[in-house]
C-alpha cells in the first residue's frame, strides 16, 4: 500500500471513529452487559442472592417448552408476514414504478401506514377487530372475538404488521426497479420474451441486491417483534413471541439473569439470520446468473 | 440564594414549584386510579388532619394489577424517593418485603392498624410474623344466584353442579376460567376448601397434598366439561361472568361483591331475583375457604419522610376512611365492627356473610415469588377442560417446584 493511500485509510479511519466510539457506547456496552448478566442468577427481588451460575440461565431457557412454542410463535409471524409483505410490496413497486402521472401523490400514499407508530397503528387493528366496536366484524357478517382464539389473534397480529410494512419493502424494490436497464428490457422483448420471462429471466436477477436488502431489513425487524403482540393479545392464547418473553423475564418478573439469557438468544437469531442473508447477498453480488452486457 | 431564584425564574417556577422548603412535605401515595374519589377525600382529610405536618399527594396507577405491580417494581427497584405510601394488592406483601422494598411496621404503631381488623386482611399483610402493611379494604367471592331458578342456595359444589344442569337453559355457572390471576384465585380456594394448601408451612416448597389436589382439579375438570359450563369458560374473567350473569343465562356465578351494585344499576330484573350465600363447599364436612383480596397501605423502604408516611397510612386506614371507601367506592371494609354498621348494611346486603367469608379466608401462596407459581398454575391448569387429575398433580407440583427455585421460563 502506499504511503497516500495509507494516510488517506488513517484520515478515513480517524473521521470514522467518534460514530464508532459512539456505537460502540450505546450498543456495544449494553450488549456485553447483557452478555455478562446472563452468566449470573440475578433477581432484583433477591438482590442478596446474585451468584455466578455459568451458562445454568440458557440451559434452564432451552429446555423449556415456553421457549420454543414462543420461538415458533416467533417464526410463524415472521416467515407470514414477510412472505405476504414481499409479494404485495412487489406489486406496489410495480405500481409505482409504472404510474404515469401523479408519482409523487402515489408514493407518499403507499407511505402512510410505515409514518405511523406502530404501537397506535396496533391499536387501531385491535379497536377494529373487537367484536363490540370493532367494525370488522359487521363487514365481514362475522360475530368473532379475534383476539380470543389462537389461529385468528395471529391473523390479526401478521395483518397488522403486513400493513404497517408493506410500505418499506415496497421502497426498498421500487429503487431496486430503477436499477434495471429499461434497454435490455427492450432487448428481450424484441427476442420474443414474454412479459413473464422479461420479470424472471431479467428483472428479478437484476433486482436481486434489493430484494435481499429488503428480505434482510423486514425479517430481522419481524423476528423481534414486540409492539404489536404486546398491544393486541400481551401474549394470552399461546401467541407470544420471544421479545415478550424477554419483557416478561426482565420487566415482569425482574430476573435479570434469565432475561438477559433470552435476550442473548434473541441476539444470536438474529445475527444467524443477519449472516445468512449476508452469506446469499454476497453470492447475489458476485454470482453469474446473468451474463452482462459487457 | 440570587443564582437560585434565577434558575427557578427560568424553569417558569414549574421544577422549583413546590419545593421542599415551602409549606409542609408531600407524601405520594401510589394508588390504583380510585373512580368513585373515595381515595382522594381520605387523602384530604388526613393531609388537613395532620395540622400541617404533611400533605397526602396521589399518583395515578393503572386499574389492573399487574400493571400496577409492573410500574412500581420498577421504581422499588431502582430505590427512587418518590413513593412514600403504596396501595399493595395483598398477593404483594411477601414479594415487596423480602426485596427490601418496604418498611416493617414499627411494633408500636401496629396496633392503631390492626385491632378491630378481620383476620383475613390481617394475615394478608403479615409475613414471617411481621406486619408489613396496614389493612384498608378487601374483598372476596361470594357464590350469587337466581333466587327463581334455585330454592335453597347449594352448600357444595357438588350440588351446584347437579341443580344447574337440571336447570337446563339458563342454568349456566359462571367461574373465572382465563389463564390469567382470577384462575390461581378460583384453584387456591377449591384446595384450600378441599384442605389441602399450594406451599407448606415454612412457604419454601410446594405442599399440594395429593388427595385435596385430586378433589380440586377433578372438580375444576366437572366444571368445564359440564353442560351447564359457559361456552367462553376460557377466557372468561370476572367481568366476562359478570355481563353474562346480568344477561340472564347463568343461575350461578362465583364474583366479587362489586356485581350487585353492577347489576342493580345495569340490570335490574335480573337484580331482583339475585340471590347470595357463602362459595360452596368442597368437603361437606368443611366451611369452604376463599382466596382473598383487597389493598394494603405500605410504607416505601426509600421513602424521605418514613415516620411521616407511617402515620399518614394509620390515617387513610382509620375506620372513618373505610366507611368512606365503602360508602362511596363499594369497597368492603376492614374493620369486623362496621359491618353491624345500619349505614354500610344497606350498601352491602350480604355484610353478614361477607364477613363470615372473610373470617375463614385463606391466603394465595405468601411467598416472594408468588406472580412466578401464579403463573405456573395458571399455565398447568389452563385450559380447564383439559385437565388430567391423575396426571396434573404431579405436573402442577413440578411446575410450582421450578417457580419456587426461580427456574426457567413462566
Amino acid at each position: 500500500m502506499s504511503g497516500a493511500r495509507l494516510d488517506e485509510r488513517r484520515l478515513g479511519l480517524l473521521l470514522c471513529s467518534p460514530a464508532i466510539l459512539a456505537m460502540l457506547l450505546v450498543t456495544g456496552y449494553p450488549v456485553l452487559y447483557a452478555l455478562w448478566l446472563s452468566l449470573f442468577r440475578y433477581d432484583l427481588r433477591f438482590p442478596a442472592e446474585r451468584a455466578f451460575v455459568g451458562l445454568a440461565n440458557y440451559a434452564s431457557v432451552l429446555s423449556s417448552e415456553v421457549w420454543w412454542r414462543a420461538l415458533a410463535n416467533t417464526v410463524l409471524i415472521t416467515v407470514g408476514s414477510v412472505t405476504i409483505e414481499f409479494l404485495l410490496g412487489f406489486a406496489l413497486a410495480l405500481v409505482m414504478h409504472r404510474t404515469l402521472f401523479g408519482r409523487a401523490a402515489v408514493r407518499a400514499a403507499t407511505l402512510v401506514p410505515y409514518a405511523i407508530i406502530t404501537v397506535v397503528a396496533a391499536l387501531a387493528w385491535r379497536f377494529a377487530f373487537d367484536p363490540t366496536s370493532g367494525f370488522v366484524g359487521g363487514l365481514l357478517g362475522l360475530d368473532h372475538a379475534w383476539l380470543s382464539e389462537r389461529w385468528s389473534a395471529f391473523v390479526v397480529i401478521i395483518a397488522a404488521e403486513v400493513w404497517k410494512t408493506t410500505p418499506f419493502v415496497a421502497l426498498l424494490l421500487l429503487a431496486g426497479l430503477t436499477l434495471v436497464p429499461p434497454d435490455l428490457l427492450r432487448a428481450a422483448r424484441v427476442d420474443g420474451a414474454s412479459a413473464w420471462q422479461r420479470l424472471w429471466h431479467i428483472t428479478l436477477p437484476l433486482m436481486r441486491p434489493a430484494i435481499l436488502a429488503a428480505l434482510l431489513f423486514r425479517t430481522l425487524d419481524a423476528f423481534r417483534v414486540f409492539d404489536s403482540v404486546y398491544v393486541l393479545t400481551r401474549g394470552a392464547q399461546d401467541t407470544e413471541s420471544v421479545s415478550i418473553l424477554a419483557y416478561q423475564a426482565l420487566i415482569v418478573r425482574l430476573n435479570l439473569g434469565l432475561g438477559a439469557a433470552v435476550a442473548v438468544l434473541i441476539f444470536l437469531a438474529t445475527l444467524g439470520i443477519a449472516l445468512l442473508y449476508l452469506r446469499a447477498f454476497r453470492s447475489g453480488l458476485t454470482g453469474r446468473d446473468w451474463g452482462g452486457p459487457a | 440564594m440570587p443564582k437560585r431564584c434565577v434558575l427557578c425564574l427560568s424553569l417558569l417556577l414549574a421544577a422549583c414549584g413546590p419545593s421542599e422548603t415551602a409549606g409542609p412535605p408531600t407524601l405520594r401515595w401510589y394508588v390504583f386510579k380510585e373512580p368513585s374519589g373515595a381515595f382522594a377525600q381520605a387523602a384530604q382529610r388526613c393531609s388537613a388532619a395532620s395540622q400541617g405536618r404533611y400533605t397526602i399527594a396521589l399518583s395515578d396507577l393503572p386499574a389492573d394489577a399487574d400493571q400496577q405491580r409492573e410500574q412500581l417494581v420498577r421504581r422499588l427497584a431502582a430505590g427512587d424517593t418518590d413513593l412514600d405510601l403504596i396501595g399493595m394488592d395483598v398477593i404483594w406483601t411477601a414479594e415487596f418485603a423480602e426485596a427490601g422494598w418496604i418498611l416493617a411496621w414499627p411494633p408500636a404503631l401496629a396496633g392503631q392498624v390492626v385491632d378491630g381488623r378481620i383476620k383475613g386482611p390481617v394475615a394478608s399483610a403479615t409475613y414471617r410474623g411481621q406486619l408489613w402493611a396496614a389493612p384498608f379494604t378487601t374483598n372476596i367471592q361470594l357464590l350469587w344466584y337466581r333466587t327463581d331458578r334455585v330454592g335453597d342456595p347449594p352448600a357444595t359444589w357438588d350440588t351446584l353442579i347437579q341443580r344447574a344442569e337440571g336447570i337446563g337453559d339458563g342454568g349456566r355457572i359462571e367461574i373465572q376460567g382465563e389463564r390469567y390471576e382470577g384462575l390461581t384465585v378460583f384453584f387456591v380456594s377449591l384446595l384450600a376448601s378441599a384442605g389441602g394448601s399450594v406451599l407448606d408451612a415454612g412457604g419454601r416448597a410446594p405442599s399440594l397434598a395429593p388427595e385435596p389436589t385430586r378433589q380440586a382439579l377433578a372438580l375444576m375438570k366437572r366444571l368445564a366439561n359440564s353442560p351447564a359450563a359457559d361456552p367462553a369458560l376460557d377466557t372468561s374473567r370476572e367481568d366476562h361472568t359478570r355481563l353474562a350473569f346480568e344477561r340472564g343465562h347463568s343461575a350461578f356465578m362465583v364474583n366479587y361483591s362489586y356485581v350487585w351494585p353492577s347489576a342493580r344499576a345495569n340490570a335490574p330484573a335480573v337484580a331482583e331475583h339475585m340471590g347470595w350465600a357463602r362459595w360452596p363447599r368442597v368437603d361437606p364436612q368443611r366451611p369452604s375457604r376463599v382466596a382473598i383480596g383487597g389493598l394494603n397501605l405500605g410504607v416505601a423502604a426509600h421513602s424521605r419522610h418514613p415516620q411521616l408516611a407511617f402515620a399518614a397510612a394509620t390515617c387513610l386506614v382509620s375506620v372513618e376512611n373505610q366507611r368512606l371507601a365503602a360508602r362511596l367506592g363499594g369497597l368492603p371494609p376492614t374493620t369486623a365492627a362496621l359491618y353491624d354498621d345500619p349505614e354500610l348494611r344497606r350498601t352491602f346486603p350480604f355484610a353478614e356473610v361477607l364477613r363470615a367469608t372473610l373470617e375463614d379466608a385463606v391466603q394465595r401462596p405468601q411467598s416472594p415469588v408468588y406472580s412466578d407459581i401464579s403463573l405456573a398454575i395458571g399455565r398447568t391448569l389452563h385450559p380447564l377442560r383439559d385437565i388430567d387429575p391423575e396426571r396434573d398433580v404431579e405436573r402442577l407440583r413440578r411446575a410450582v417446584g421450578r417457580a419456587l427455585r426461580s427456574e426457567g421460563l413462566l
